[in-house]
């Protein structure tokens, strides 16, 4: 899918992640920038996260910023569904 | 070879000496006695009417003897405020003296300036009950050859009496002075209180230099340092920044994680067994451990229940409970607010206290032996109860031993409380990164997801059980919060040694290694 509009979801609180997402032109790829306050100890599970999800919504052209305080893993994933689907535009009820 | 507690401790170590390990809270305490000697307290004369008025600190410091491989301490009264660490280092440094031992009775975040000094070999060993930030970080990486020193503050005084720490020149700020070096902190504009980590750098110190920025007509009242320690005495214009000493800690926290825990642990005490007319209690200035007063000052008046004293570092919280009647006396070794200095200077019931009564292990009864309930905080804590408050999940050196161990080894209760997982960060382990505390002196762990009692304190379980509060087993916990996290990937260390733990009888609980960059 292509992401039609720049959106971000979450907040800079300790336990939460901020994502930013932008749309970016075609074939550009995929440009990620993670930073995390438990990156040694969860890194690897979050890149996979994020990959995962971007991977499920078929996103190939897209700049996703993440800024983690320590969120878990629900967390990390509802933030990420969320700023997809804005950015998607195909937010529904409460996301709108 | 391997302490009781199964930690790795070498058996000497460079620049530090012989070590011994940690063989059980009380088993060096049972004898009766110390083995070490105490060193001689140095002995000095002076000339009736000589004058101890130095013009600056340099002056004063230039008059103290400074030489290569000295040792010079500090008191931390004046918390994040304080200036005049840095300012003597400096001093120091800028005339060349190298090779120094810092022995500060703990570092905070506004001594972050000394860490140049650090790297260049101004100040090569340090012995500390804390330390933080930038210098916490730094050592954590191995910028010191020979590794720091933790202390407890009744370890320190243990220190200080047997020359493990040999202090050449002590530096010690009061907020009131007189011109013979009379000190207090419980009055002027840089007021912070109690100065008892200060009183035994005093006795021992072979020069003490009292710097304060409000030079009163003789006699400074109280006497909380007396004349007969003091060697110099320098007026300044700030002896720290006052909006920093006197920081806003004791406003009770409205997180409502720390206020569940807290509202927990008041339960517990409450149904401890402990909690009888008479009972002394303390608490840390803390998020949910002040918040354990709240609760317990509302429970003490319901039942109309007056305790004995309360201990330790003193918030305007205590006040408030001493002057509503509830405790008859405040023993404070270390004051947090204005209200506190204001207290202390002006209630009699509110006793200024020196560290070596507060903590010492070694003499005929320091205080915390009479503690009934003490709360705690832990930056770890793992399922033998063992605490760690000196070494943060990143592995960085980022907080203080204090009087946690001192405290918790005199304790009947001793309740740790904290979140089951910080910022994604389980901290109930399998094992903890460092050991401060000993799991022996834990009774019991208070987290927002159950109460975890020490599997030695049956009675106090089944109390606790009939009161109808949800205890879990601890290793079911630490598999419960795991399982909420995520397993965290572990940090990697080299087998540098950068720093030591020492129990508060002086044998080593645990050490710290060097973390990997």
């Amino acid at each position: 899918m292509k992401p039609k509009i720049a959106a971000q979801s979450g907040t800079f609180e300790s336990s939460d992640v901020i994502v930013l997402i932008e749309p970016l032109p075609e074939n550009s790829g995929r440009k990620i920038e993670i930073s995390s306050s438990v990156m040694h100890q969860f890194g690897a599970s979050f890149n996979r996260i994020v990959v995962e999800m971007l991977d499920q919504y078929e996103l190939t052209d897209i700049h996703l910023i993440a800024k983690d305080k320590g969120a878990l893993e629900p967390t990390i994933k509802a933030r990420l569904e969320t700023a997809i689907k804005r950015s998607l535009d195909l937010q529904e009820g409460t996301l709108k | 070879m391997l302490n009781s507690l199964g930690r790795e401790i070498p058996e000497y170590i460079e620049g530090i000496g012989k070590l011994e390990p940690y063989q059980g809270a009380l088993t060096k305490l049972r004898k009766g006695w110390m083995d070490e000697p105490t060193i001689p307290a140095p002995n000095k004369a002076y000339l009736p009417h000589q004058s101890k008025l130095c013009k600056t600190l340099e002056e004063a410091i230039i008059r103290s003897n400074p030489h290569n491989g000295m040792t010079v301490s500090f008191h931390h009264h004046l918390r994040n405020g304080d200036i005049l660490l840095v300012q003597t280092l400096t001093i120091l440094h800028n005339m060349g003296i190298r090779e120094i031992t810092l022995a500060s009775s703990s570092l905070n975040e506004c001594h972050d300036p000394i860490l140049p000094y650090l790297k260049d070999g101004t100040v090569t060993r340090i012995f500390s009950s804390g330390i933080r930030s930038q210098l916490g970080q730094a050592i954590a990486m191995g910028v010191l050859d020979t590794p720091v020193v933790i202390h407890s503050h009744g370890g320190r005084v243990r220190s200080i009496h047997t020359g493990k720490i040999q202090i050449d020149l002590a530096v010690i700020p009061a907020s009131a002075a007189d011109c013979e070096g009379n000190a207090t902190g419980s009055h002027g504009k840089s007021a912070f209180g109690s100065i008892g980590y200060a009183v035994i750098d005093a006795r021992y110190a072979k020069q003490v230099i009292v710097v304060t920025d409000n030079l009163v007509d003789f006699p400074c009242i109280p006497l909380s340092i007396s004349q007969n320690f003091i060697d110099h005495v320098v007026l300044v214009d700030s002896i720290g920044d006052a909006s920093k000493i006197a920081t806003g800690t004791t406003r009770i926290t409205n997180s409502p994680m720390d206020l569940r825990i807290a509202k927990l642990a008041a339960d517990v005490i409450e149904h401890s067994g402990f909690f009888v007319p008479g009972f002394a209690f303390q608490v840390g200035a803390g998020g949910a451990s002040l918040a354990v007063a709240k609760f317990i000052r509302e429970k003490m008046k319901t039942k109309g229940l007056k305790g004995s004293f309360m201990l330790g570092g003193i918030t305007s919280y205590c006040v408030d409970m001493l002057n509503e009647g509830l405790f008859e006396t405040i023993f404070d070794v270390q004051s947090f607010d204005a209200v506190v200095s204001n207290s202390l200077l002006n209630n009699r019931r509110h006793i200024e206290i020196p560290a070596a009564l507060y903590a010492n292990p070694f003499n005929c009864g320091c205080i915390t032996n009479k503690i009934d309930v003490v709360v705690l905080g832990a930056l770890e804590i793992d399922v033998d109860f063992n605490v760690n408050v000196i070494t943060g999940s990143e592995g960085k050196i980022r907080g203080a031993s204090g009087g946690h161990s001192d405290t918790a080894s005199g304790a009947k209760l001793t309740v740790v409380v904290c979140p089951s997982f910080r910022g994604r960060i389980p901290i109930i382990k399998k094992r903890v990164h460092t050991i401060v505390t000993p799991g022996e002196t834990v009774h019991v762990l208070v987290t927002e997801r159950g109460i975890c009692v020490n599997p030695a304190f049956k009675e106090l379980e089944e109390n606790l059980r009939r009161a109808g509060l949800n205890i879990k087993e601890i290793h079911d916990l630490e598999i419960e919060v795991d399982q909420i996290t995520g397993i965290p990937a572990p940090l990697e260390y080299t087998d540098k040694i950068v720093g030591i733990v020492e129990y508060r009888d002086g044998t080593i609980i645990d050490v710290i290694r060097q973390l990997k960059e």
